[in-house]
Order: structure tokens, then sequence, then C-alpha cells
């Protein structure tokens, strides 16, 4: 049968991964689409714990950070987007205006 | 791997039906669709003066099987810079998405592939509007300009509408307070009206966004022949254009399901419950031998053999399932203690035909409109999405939710909340004259030489 | 069995995709395989009998979030990013303290044992069959207990609109 270890495990996974994409990668838009594999994690994590004890909250916060979600990456691809324009590149090592 | 056989055997066992249900649907929709286009050609002839496809069978009717064999043979061409692996997979994505969306659909009381899902008309809604990857995936892949530009518009109208139709369908879901299929249909029996009398507002706009859903005329901008060659689609040719054709279609197909379903009173016969109307029972049946009786008449005056028996089979056809729908209608009349087992059957058939003419109804509107109104410029799409449409709709719901809060506090029920709710109707519709005439004094005060942003609302 | 056989497909697809989706060149390859991942996690919700949650991820992610990053994409695709490095200066100590972490949590998991529910089943197929309808369960407790949460991220979702289109308009 299904525990919960085999959910936890799963969400673990994601999660590393998600970990990873955003510290290696060097394409901004690859490092917010690790953040959003991160709150899928976080959301399966939510949900199972919400399945074994047959409370309907956590659910609904997984549905709180799925809005979320979606405002930070329109936030996010809109300051790409103005950043792009200025400057023609999306690799963070070139985003350095602030650098002394 | 035994405990894959294991899951597989328990999974026929439990879903043999639905199975067979969605292999039957998968297997006779390109059918379906290349009828309808059929259908369209042959309307479009009608309102043009002229006949249309005559050639190829007894008045064309054989004309989608020559189109279906041409487009199988012809040669597959991928453009030279093209993202082999996204170019294939967009054509994919579009169909799958409609036809997964169509399996949510009850024709009847007694079909449905994915039955008694919680969320039903969500399921619906939220599956075809990940057909946008399709069209954008398939846009990008073709590496040509008019592609991209195509499917950034299509997408871009697609995204529009989808807000105001899903205010829409909230309006009317308010009525049923639950989103199962099943559920809203026995509401509309229940309350013996359909909701397309409490909430006119709603259908108007449910329609009108239905049609930018499905990049049907007046909103085709972003696939028009004179426009943008055929837009995203225009890489893809002989199959993989097909299955962009048979995913509109099966679209126009979902969108009209949906809006019978909620709007149109799903299987129900006009006055379901009314019994000194029983005799529109026999409707169905007598429009099935109208049309044998048609193509009986007709067939002296066919030119060869072949096509003289093409219609008597079609007439055949007619009779036959004009007889199987007055069954279970004479039956209980002739033997009373054959209705009780008679009753599923009947629901079923006539169910089944009630919710196919009416969808044929809706999409016959489409074609209508396709045929008598000039296309839509894209930023006045946008405009009427953005700055009509959604703002329509949200009023609708809030004037809908007080209208039934009046209604239950005063007792209504039925064709009661008539009371309740044509006032609502009446005032969603001034506000709706409201914006537009506030529109028309922001046109008269915008400057003409200022440059048009067309991604602006 | 049916149950089981499903969440380790879905569970496979999923890793198999983020796996995928860090490391390919192309960021449109890498968008469709976070949108089969986004699936596989929707289909682990409804494994889980959490309908409304996986009607809302594919309305929302997959039909909302994943098409916004698909037309950003299309807007900033370079061919000049293609060929450059796709990996930080700094990807082998990255890896090293992910790997540091997952091996920490992996073993708190492993060997608690004290964990509410750990090795006990989480759903009986007797209990499958009397779960209350899950829409009107998560309804009930959205608009009652959760209001102010609601409201508050109703706000939040206008400024981040507001915020957007801002940051994304052009300055003429």
């Amino acid at each position: 049968m299904l525990s919960i270890d085999h959910y936890l495990f799963l969400s673990l996974a994601l999660f590393i991964i998600g970990v990873i994409g955003v510290v290696t990668r060097r394409n901004v838009i690859v490092v917010l689409m690790s953040i959003e594999l991160i709150l899928n994690a976080v959301n399966i994590n939510l949900v199972a714990f919400s399945r074994l004890y047959g409370d309907v909250a956590g659910q609904v916060f997984a549905l709180f950070i799925i809005a979320d979600a979606a405002a930070e990456a329109a936030v996010a691809l809109g300051i790409i987007i103005a950043f792009f324009r200025n400057r023609e590149t999306v690799l963070e090592d070139e985003m350095d205006l602030l650098k002394w | 791997m035994n405990a894959v056989v294991q899951a597989t055997i328990e999974f026929l066992k439990l879903y043999w039906v639905p199975l067979l249900c969605g292999v039957a649907v998968v297997a006779i929709l390109p059918l379906v669709a290349g009828y309808i286009v059929l259908v369209e050609r042959k309307l479009m002839a009608d309102m043009q003066a002229r006949l249309g496809p005559m050639r190829v069978g007894p008045h064309g009717l054989l004309q989608p099987i020559a189109d279906a064999v041409k487009l199988l043979i012809k040669e597959d061409i991928i453009p030279d810079n093209a993202d082999k692996m996204v170019f294939w997979l967009a054509p994919v994505l579009s169909v799958g998405a409609a036809l997964l969306s169509l399996a949510g659909l009850a024709i009847g009381p007694a079909f449905q592939i994915a039955q008694d899902i919680n969320i039903g008309i969500l399921f619906v809604v939220g599956i075809s509007a990940m057909g946008i990857f399709g069209i954008v995936l398939g846009g990008w892949a073709s590496n040509s300009h008019y592609s991209i530009m195509g499917a950034l518009r299509s997408s871009a109208q697609l995204i529009s509408y989808e807000t105001a139709a899903g205010m829409a369908l909230v309006s009317a879901l308010l009525f049923t307070g639950t989103l199962n299929i099943k559920s809203i249909v026995e509401m509309q029996s229940k309350e013996g009206i359909w909701f397309v009398m409490l909430a006119p507002v709603a259908f108007f706009t449910y329609l009108v966004a239905s049609i930018a859903e499905t990049n049907r005329a007046p909103f085709d901008l972003p696939e028009a022949e004179s426009e943008l060659v055929a837009g995203y689609m225009t890489e893809f040719s002989g199959f993989r254009w097909s299955l962009y054709f048979l995913a509109e279609y099966t679209n126009m197909i979902v969108v009209a399901g949906v809006a019978t379903t909620l709007f149109l009173g799903g299987w129900l016969r006009p006055f379901a419950h009314v019994s000194w109307l029983n005799f529109l029972d026999f409707l169905p049946t007598l429009i099935l031998l109208a049309i044998a009786a048609y193509c009986v008449v007709r067939t002296p005056k066919q030119p060869t053999r072949v096509q003289q028996l093409f219609m008597l089979a079609v007439a055949g056809l007619c009779f036959v399932v004009g007889l199987v729908l007055l069954a279970p209608v004479i039956l209980p009349m002739i033997k009373p203690s054959l209705a009780s087992a008679v009753q599923p059957f009947y629901a079923g058939i006539h169910g089944g035909f009630w919710f196919i003419l009416k969808v044929s109804l809706y999409i016959y509107f489409f074609m209508w409109l396709r045929f008598t109104i000039p296309r839509y410029r894209f930023d006045q799409l946008m405009r009427l999405g953005w700055h009509f449409l959604i703002p329509l709709s949200i009023i609708n719901v809030l004037l809908v939710g007080i209208a039934l809060i009046a209604g239950s506090y005063f007792g209504l029920h039925g064709w009661g909340l008539l009371l309740v709710t044509t006032p609502a109707a009446v005032i969603a519709l001034l506000a709706a004259l409201l914006i537009l005439s506030a529109e028309k004094q922001r046109d008269a005060g915008h400057d003409p030489n200022a440059a048009t942003d067309f991604y602006a609302g | 069995m049916l149950d089981k056989v499903l969440f380790y497909f879905f569970a496979a697809v999923a890793v198999g995709s983020a796996v995928l989706m860090v490391t390919r060149r192309n960021v449109v390859h890498g968008a469709i395989f976070l949108i089969t991942a986004l699936l596989a996690t929707a289909g682990i919700f409804l494994q889980l009998r959490a309908e409304f949650l996986f009607i809302v991820q594919i309305i929302l992610y997959v039909g909302g979030i994943m098409v916004l990053f698909v037309f950003v994409i299309m807007l900033v695709n370079l061919d000049v990013a293609l060929q450059q490095i796709q990996f930080a200066r700094q990807k082998w100590v990255a890896l090293l303290v992910a790997l540091a972490l997952a091996g920490q949590v992996g073993l708190m998991f492993w060997s608690s044992g004290k964990m509410p529910g750990q090795g006990l089943p989480m759903l009986t197929a007797a209990a499958a069959e009397h779960l209350p309808p899950n829409s009107e369960e998560v309804a009930k407790s959205l608009f009652s207990s959760y209001l102010l949460p609601f409201e508050i991220a109703s706000v939040l979702l206008l400024v981040a609109m507001i915020g957007a289109v801002v940051m994304a308009k052009r300055r003429t």
C-alpha cells in the first residue's frame, strides 16, 4: 500500500531538482521555471498530508500557493522583459548593473 | 511486472464501458467533423446563391471522404530550420486537448465517457484551454514570420475571451450549486426552465466568447487567408493540417456541448415536464421520417444508378433510426406494463437526439454568422473582449447573484425566478449600453494619428 | 494495486521531466518538459482524490502560468544564448551542497519512525468510496474559515497584475 513516505520522497526529489536548477543554470528563465518546480513539490507535500489527516486545509493552502505562484511568475517575467529590452541578455552573469 | 498486469486487469474490469465509449467517439469523430465541413460548404453555397460541392457522390455527399484521402496521401513537408520534435508535438497537443475535453461531456443521460466527475464543467473548460499550447508551439516551431504572428495573435485572442466565457458559465452555475454535468441538467429538469431564459445575458456572452475561443468568423483574423496566409497552420500540410482542422471542429462541438448543457437544457425535451405537451415526443421520429421521405422523392432525379442507390440507402438509414426512436414512445401506449422497462432506453435515445439537435443548432448559428458578418480587426477584437465582454460578464454575475438571493427570500422556484432575473438582465443590458457609449466617447476624443499598439485592449 | 501503479507512473514522469527540464539547452524544450512535470503533478493530485486541485493546477498552472512563460521565452529567444555555456561557474559546488541537503532530509524521513502515519496506508479502498465531494469541501473551507486569506490573495493578484503591466509596458 502507499504510505506517506512515498509522497514525501517524491516531493523531496522534485524539490532538490528544483534547487539544483535554481543554483546551477545561467538562464534566468530556467531559474524561474525551477522555482515553479519547487513550489509544486511543496504542493504535493501539502496535499499528501491533507489526505492523510482527512483535513481539507492542506488543499486550501496549496490553492493559495498556486495563486501566489501565478502572481510571482507574472511580475518576475515582466521584470525580465523590461531588463531584456535594455540589455539584450537573459543570462544571470551579465545582469551586473549594480556591481561597484 | 506482475503488479502492472494485475493493475491493468483491475483497471479494465472497472472502466471497460467508458473505454469502449471513448474508442467509439475517437473512431467516429473524424467522420463527423468531415461531414460538418460539408454542411458548412453547402450552407455557405446556399447563402451565396450557388450549389457547393456537387460532383463527388450524390449532391457532394462523399466529398469529405475524398478530402480525407487526399490529406492522408499528401507529402509531409517540414520547413528547413524547424524544430522537428516540437513540430511533431504541436498538432498532437491541439487534438489531444480537444478530444480529452469531449470526454467530459454527457451526450444523453446514458452516454458519458468520464462518468460522474465532481468537477464536470470545469474539467471540460480547463482541458480545452490546453489547446492553446498546440497553437503557440506550432507557430513557433514553423520558423516563419506568418506562423509566429498568427500564433501569437490567436493565443492572445483565446486567453482574452477565456475569462469572459468562464464568468458567463459562472452566472449559470449560480443556479445549479454544483459542477457535475448530470446534476446541471437535472437541476434544469427540476426547475422546469432552461437557464437560457434565466440568464440570457450570460448566454449571449458565452455565445460571443465561444466564437472567439474557436477562432471562427467574425473573429478568425489569425487564420484568415487574406491576412496571414493561414496563421499558425501555414507550414503544416497533409495529415498534420488535418489534425489541426479536426481540433478546431472538435472544439466547436465541445463549446456547443457546454452551452447546450448549461443553457439549453442538455438532453431535455422542450417543456420536459408539461404533460399535455407529451405529443412532442413524436417530434424526433417525424423529423427523421421527413428527411427519409425527402431522400426518396429526390431519388429519381439522380443522374446515375449508384447515386440513386446511395440516396435510397440514406433514406433507409433515416427511416430505421426514426423507427428506433418511435419504439420507446409507442410501446408504453400499447402495453402499459412495459413502461418502466422501456424508460432508460427512452431517456437514453431521445436524450441523445435532443442533445445532438441542440448542438447542431448552435453550430448552425456559428456557420450562419460566418457567412454574414465581416471580420473584426485584431485591435477591435481585443477591445471587444477586454473592454466590453469582461465587464459585462462580471456585472452579470453580480446581478444574477442578487436576483437569486431575492428569489430565495421570496421563495420563488422554476418559472417564478423569471420575476427576479428579468430585471437583472435588463439592468445588465443597460450597463452594456453604458459601456458602449463610454467607449464611443473615448473613441471620439482619440487622436487618429497616434500609433496603434495592436496588443493593447 | 491500481493506485500504486498510477502513483509510480506519475512520479516517474514528474521526476524524469524535471531532470530533463533542468538540463535542456533549448529553453522552449525545457518549458515543454515543465508542462509535462506539472501535468504529472496534477495526476498525483488526482490520485490523492484532490479533484478540485487537479483541475485548478491544469487551468492555472499549465493553462495560465506556462502560457505566460512560453510567450516570454519567444519574446526573449536569442540564438546567441543557445550557443553559450548553460551552467554557472559554481555548478559543482552547488550540486554537492544540493545533494548534501537531499541526503540530510532523506535520512530524516527514513529513520525517524515517529512521524505521524509513517508506514501506514494512506487511503484504504473502502475509505476512498466514502469521501465527501471534494469541490464542496474546499469551497466550504475556503469561504468560511479561510475567507481572510482568500481576500488577501485577491488583493495580491490585483497588485501583481498592475505590477506586471507597469513593468512590461513599452515606455513611449
